[in-house]
């Protein structure tokens, strides 16, 4: 099947549920020199970022760039950052699932393997900013020698919460979702894979009660997953919302929020389905009409992001309140211009492109568009956060920030480490779903046979 | 199941073969069988006719009790050493609100999966297997004993079976 291929067409060539296993068990043969190439490189790229942090917990938060009154900066953007990426996952595997809507089958596995591994990253980044490390468990409610509790009124504590759960359970889902591709996996297998599998195939034999009770548990999951993926950048955004700095005391903030991280989260699946798709060989199952309908929800959340940043203008302006009208003022035209017109640029202007068709089918003018998608949300989340900041209230007070060499490296390492958990997972786990796959297309009959 | 017992293991291309099977099981009074597939299949579990699962249970009592524990855990701690925060009262719902949703998910999810683990794992359907079974074909064993094994192998056979085994004990 050509990569073009349309519906009509794609059914003509129908894999088989034995096509099915075959080609996704292929995907988990031998790694290629490429592979190993791949997985060095983000290596090295993570080890600059361990030696970063290292050098920063070493010499203290100072080699950080901070100056008051930013004291937010690189770090607390890009726990927002991986937070957001890790949204449109759950949106995909347990959203869509609820929906019925079927073209998720092929694509939900990768996406779903990308939310566990940004929530893991996005988790180290308030261990980082806080610089002693160490002391992170003092935000969990334990009790401690003075007898005293944590703050349940912060954000702060409501992120630990909303975090730790989102962690969970999208790590659950995906397990869930694995167990009996695993099995199909082991049933293939050899050697040490074969002992691998065994394991943790959970002696999954897809029995009649397994899959009754199985089915149901999936449902509940993706209906509990739901509520939480909206909840959790909801409470990501009152860690800004709840204060009375200009440009984040806001009501819109939460859908904001949300809608941005569905948006940068679409846009890194693209990213990862590419290269993916071509590696492993798998246009027969991730067609284009994938990538149009994952093109379509990008252009679908890129314009809701902009209606957002028209709607906080508008609120300050008509708000009256020069503090406000002045945040904004200092965000298009103060000292980081450059960041605000790269997030506008890249999140409201690029993605307009996608109102074409022949874009929304073009593979690499989805990726490139993707990347653009990429930066554009990491300004955002700097835009807001240090911008915001350094332009409160007292122009005595006012401040600039610069990430520093530290910052830069530690931002950098987030990538590697992000990617080396999903280059592992890709060639040990199946990055398409054999079960789901297979459930969309027609178990044979006798009267079909004949 | 009482897989030691023996019985027939037959092996399906078909779905409508497969469930042809399993109804005329169910009219000839077989009642524990086991039936593998590659999927779960809406025919199958129409055919044979299991109740909802009580795994929605598990569901709902670890949501209610995620979202007891949220409520007990916020105002207990508040009021144990009670810090006025903000102008706010000690034990202030709206903003606990939050821990309570967030625990009443957590609580739920790992329900769900403890009710899965416990229902499914432990359904004890425990008959010989065919790696097939999770790959392309659907599988039904029925535990017989040896007198009757001619007459199941003859019923899945009619059904359309493409492979038929005697499984001993």
């Amino acid at each position: 099947m050509t990569a073009t291929a349309r519906p009509e067409k794609m059914a003509a060539t129908r894999p088989t549920y034995a096509d099915v296993t075959r080609d996704v068990v292929a995907t988990l043969g031998n790694p290629s020199k490429a592979y190993y190439g791949l997985l060095a490189f983000v290596l090295v790229v993570l080890a600059i970022g361990v030696g970063a942090l290292l050098y920063q917990i070493r010499i203290g938060l100072g080699v950080a760039g901070y100056t008051p009154p930013v004291m937010w900066g690189v770090y607390i953007t890009t726990f927002v950052f991986w937070v957001g990426i890790a949204h449109s996952g759950t949106l995909i595997s347990a959203i869509l699932f609820l929906f019925r809507s079927t073209w998720r089958t092929a694509v939900y596995r990768t996406a779903e393997a990308m939310t566990v591994f940004a929530v893991m990253t996005a988790g180290l980044f308030p261990l980082i900013h806080v610089g002693r490390l160490w002391y992170a468990y003092w935000l969990i409610p334990y009790p401690n020698q003075r007898q005293l509790w944590v703050n349940f009124k912060s954000p702060l504590v409501w992120d630990l919460f909303a975090i730790g759960t989102y962690l969970t359970v999208s790590t659950l889902f995906l397990i869930l979702g694995l167990v009996p591709d695993v099995a199909a996996i082991r049933d293939k297998a050899t050697g040490w894979r074969k002992k691998l599998y065994t394991i943790t195939a959970l002696d999954w034999r897809g029995t009649d009660q397994q899959w009754r009770h199985y089915s149901r548990a999936y449902l509940y999951m993706a209906a509990l997953a739901t509520p939480l993926v909206l909840s959790v950048h909801s409470v990501v955004s009152w860690d800004f919302a709840v204060s009375i700095v200009p440009g984040w005391h806001a009501t819109i903030f939460a859908p904001y929020f949300v809608a941005g991280a569905i948006y940068s989260g679409v846009a890194l699946v693209i990213t990862l389905l590419v290269p993916l798709r071509k590696v492993f060989r798998m246009e027969r199952y991730i067609t284009t009409d994938h990538f149009e309908n994952l093109a379509k929800l990008l252009l679908f959340t890129g314009m809701i992001v902009t209606y957002a940043y028209v709607v906080e203008y508008f609120m300050a302006w008509y708000s009256g309140n020069q503090f406000e009208r002045d945040a904004f003022w200092n965000r298009a035209f103060g000292d980081y211009w450059w960041a605000t017109w790269t997030m506008i640029i890249c999140n409201s202007f690029l993605p307009l492109f996608l109102w074409f068709k022949k874009i929304r089918r073009s593979i690499p003018a989805l990726l490139l568009l993707s990347l653009f998608v990429n930066l554009g949300m990491w300004f955002e989340r700097f835009v807001i956060i240090v911008v915001s900041l350094s332009h409160e209230y007292e122009p005595y007070a006012m401040g600039h920030y610069t990430p520093t060499w530290v910052e830069w490296a530690i931002l950098a390492g987030s990538f590697a480490w992000f990617f080396t958990w999903f280059l592992l997972f890709a060639k040990n786990f199946p990055t398409v779903s054999i079960v789901e796959v297979k459930e969309v297309i027609p178990m044979p009959r006798r009267k079909m046979a004949h | 199941m009482a897989g030691g017992l023996g019985g027939i293991l037959a092996a399906y291309e078909h779905i409508d073969a497969a469930t042809e099977a399993i109804s005329a099981l169910k009219q000839s009074g077989y009642q524990e069988f086991t039936v593998y597939s590659p999927t779960p299949n809406h025919e199958i579990a129409h055919a044979l006719e299991h109740p909802v699962s009580p795994v929605r249970l598990w569901t709902l009592f670890g949501g209610l009790t995620g979202l007891v524990t949220g409520f007990a855990l916020t105002m207990w701690m508040s009021y144990d050493y009670p810090t006025a925060v903000g102008g706010k009262p000690i034990g202030s719902v709206i903003p606990y609100i939050v821990i309570m949703f967030e625990l009443t998910i957590l609580f739920g999810a790992l329900a769900t999966l403890t009710g899965l683990a416990f229902h499914a794992w432990r359904s004890n359907q425990s008959g010989p297997y065919d790696g097939r079974f999770s790959d392309d074909m659907i599988g039904i064993f029925v535990p017989c004993p040896v007198e009757r094994r001619p007459a199941v192998e003859e019923l899945l056979r009619t059904a359309g079976a493409t492979e038929v085994k005697i499984e001993t004990a």
